[in-house]
């Protein structure tokens, strides 16, 4: 009897102690993912602003959303992003490290050269790219015009602006190329020994002891690929704004969203002026819960190989 | 031997192409950086006369020092107050057991995986309703909380700390918290650094923070928001725009060279076991 008691004392010490360790990151869920998560779902079926108390409206910003052509052609830009921009990288990321992982002299030289791009903050890169890019006097259409090419252009043209979006996040591939070296090397050297003396060619190789070895790691770059490019805003927002050539500044930089033709607005850039521009809260909450469902669905498919991605939690 | 030769050429030309790809951005803006507003206007890549007063000149005429300012307290804050709870967390999650650790370390993935702008609305008028928005404060107060990429990127590295370690300190008597702060924060000092460059980088990095809470106060703006709107503010000078662009950068690339081991790990980290 005492024992029991004394044993049920110390598990709730046991408790106590483990409390004080996670109490702050239990309160951060609480206050900045659950309450703004039920309260987006409940603003979405309210009419509110920053002055006035939110006013129940039942499913008319619901309603709104099947009505709504600028949501059609933000969710179209967005949907072509995540259909070319995420296999692209992957790609490049995956080719530029089978490379690295061959190169057997100054592999490290090459590897900060590579992965330094990586590093320029959003706001830099564009704004590089699109002086980069600059159809009349940027040094890629000059010199496309001494091969006598005329070169496209670019970030003001409906057709290419998307397209150069993604050349800058190639230009940025150097974090999943970091990421498929460790994963290459973690293939184990027998598996490949094994295919050599089976006489497999290069590609028999690559698609029947590489790929498979680094599946895992390639279902984390195209999870976490499609979130971030579900929350593409902020190359978009500036690619356009200093593409276009009109004064924006700051909170003003929406009146150029979207530049050229709205090719490059965005689902996030939408909500954005939803939001705080038109100051219409509770459908702005309609596009955030709808940005939720499709987020929460892609990270479900990688939380289904929960073990693989969180590596031994015994 | 000749088909070895051929190999070694092909590899390292292909890999000198790639780098003079990933450079050439980059060298690029260097360049403009020193050309004079007349030549920035002009097709020509390469200065006719060099010009390090660009440098100068972007500081005074513009707020670019405020920026500074401004974004070194917001990243360096954030990187602070982020310790303070994502390792005690982390290591809960890594090396206590409990009823409630798998869950809480799937909320955390879920948190990490939603994109901001599903839970901005609620939280700006929360932020609004407290007075702080045309203020940092709103991104800086909730890492009191921890930070959900943080608290995953450390329980990654913690959990392959040998537990004989933590035993050993548990038999000489000491409590969870004397073993995480004598035993496993010593020797976790790469995730840590690991967590802390991430941390600094998002901030230093960060546009659609400080644009939806700063933006009607010029005076909180940060490099990243600032940047945006330069140009604007000061015509087409590409040269001065491409100065302060580089001053963003700087520091960026200098922390990441002192601490480049410690940031790799902690890349390769946040991916999966192969």
């Amino acid at each position: 009897m005492s024992t029991a008691s004394a044993r049920r004392r110390q598990s709730w010490r046991r408790r106590l102690v483990v409390l004080s360790f996670v109490a702050p990151a239990l309160a951060g869920l609480v206050l900045f993912l659950g309450y703004p998560l039920l309260t987006a779902v409940y603003f979405s079926f309210t009419r509110v602003d920053l002055v006035n108390p939110p006013q129940w409206v039942g499913l008319a910003n619901w309603r709104f959303l099947l009505h709504d052509p600028n949501v059609r052609l933000a969710a179209g830009n967005t949907l072509w992003l995540v259909a070319v921009m995420v296999p692209a990288r992957i790609v490049a990321g995956l080719l530029t490290a089978m490379l690295l992982n061959r190169v057997r002299h100054a592999r490290g030289l090459y590897r900060t050269i590579f992965y330094l791009p990586a590093l320029a903050p959003p706001v830099v890169a564009t704004l590089a790219f699109v002086s980069l890019l600059k159809p009349g006097t940027g040094p890629v259409n000059t010199m496309l015009a001494k091969l006598g090419i005329e070169g496209p252009l670019w970030f003001n043209s409906p057709e290419w602006a998307k397209p150069s979006l993604v050349l800058l996040a190639l230009w940025g591939v150097g974090d999943l190329m970091i990421l498929f070296v460790a994963a290459l090397l973690d293939v184990p050297a027998e598996l490949y020994e094994a295919a050599n003396l089976d006489g497999a060619n290069a590609w028999q190789k690559f698609r029947f002891v590489t790929l498979p070895g680094i599946s895992p790691v390639v279902l984390f770059a195209a999870v976490t690929g499609i979130i971030g490019t579900l929350q593409y805003f902020t190359q978009a927002a500036v690619a356009a704004s200093v593409a276009s050539g009109e004064a924006t500044t700051g909170g003003g930089i929406s009146s150029t969203f979207g530049y050229p033709e709205g090719s490059t607005f965005t689902y996030p850039l939408w909500l954005y002026v939803v939001g705080f521009r038109f100051n219409a809260l509770g459908y702005a909450n309609v596009l955030a819960v709808l940005l939720f469902v499709v987020a929460a669905s892609v990270t479900m498919l990688m939380l289904r190989r929960f073990n693989a991605f969180a590596g031994s939690t015994r | 031997m000749k088909r070895r030769h051929l190999v070694f050429v092909a590899e390292h030309s292909l890999a000198i192409a790639l780098a003079v790809m990933f450079l050439a951005p980059l060298v690029f803006v260097v360049l403009t950086s020193f050309m004079t507003s007349d030549q920035q206007l002009t097709s020509q890549l390469w200065p006719r006369t060099w010009h390090p007063s660009n440098y100068a000149e972007a500081f005074a005429k513009t707020p670019l020092a405020r920026y500074l300012l401004n974004t070194v307290l917001y990243a360096g804050s954030a990187t602070l107050l982020m310790l303070l709870a994502s390792v005690p967390a982390a290591y809960a999650l890594a090396k206590l057991r409990w009823r409630g650790r798998t869950s809480m370390f799937i909320a955390i993935i879920c948190v990490m995986m939603l994109p901001p702008q599903v839970t901005t609305v609620p939280l700006y008028l929360l932020w609004a309703s407290w007075g702080l928005t045309g203020s940092l404060w709103p991104l800086i107060l909730p890492l009191l909380a921890g930070d959900a990429f943080s608290i995953f990127l450390l329980r990654q590295f913690l959990v392959t700390i040998p537990d004989d370690y933590l035993d050993a300190a548990r038999v000489d008597g000491a409590g969870e918290w004397r073993t995480l702060l004598r035993v496993v924060v010593p020797m976790a000092k790469p995730g840590i650094a690991a967590a802390a460059l991430f941390q600094f980088f998002y901030a230093w990095n960060d546009y659609y923070g400080p644009l939806l809470y700063t933006s009607e106060n010029e005076s909180a703006w940060t490099l990243s928001l600032g940047l945006a709107s330069f140009r604007t503010l000061h015509h087409v000078e590409w040269h001065l725009i491409s100065a302060a662009t580089l001053l963003t950068m700087l520091p960026i690339v200098v922390l990441f060279f002192f601490a480049q081991k410690a940031f790799v790990q902690g890349v390769t980290l946040t991916g999966v076991k192969g």
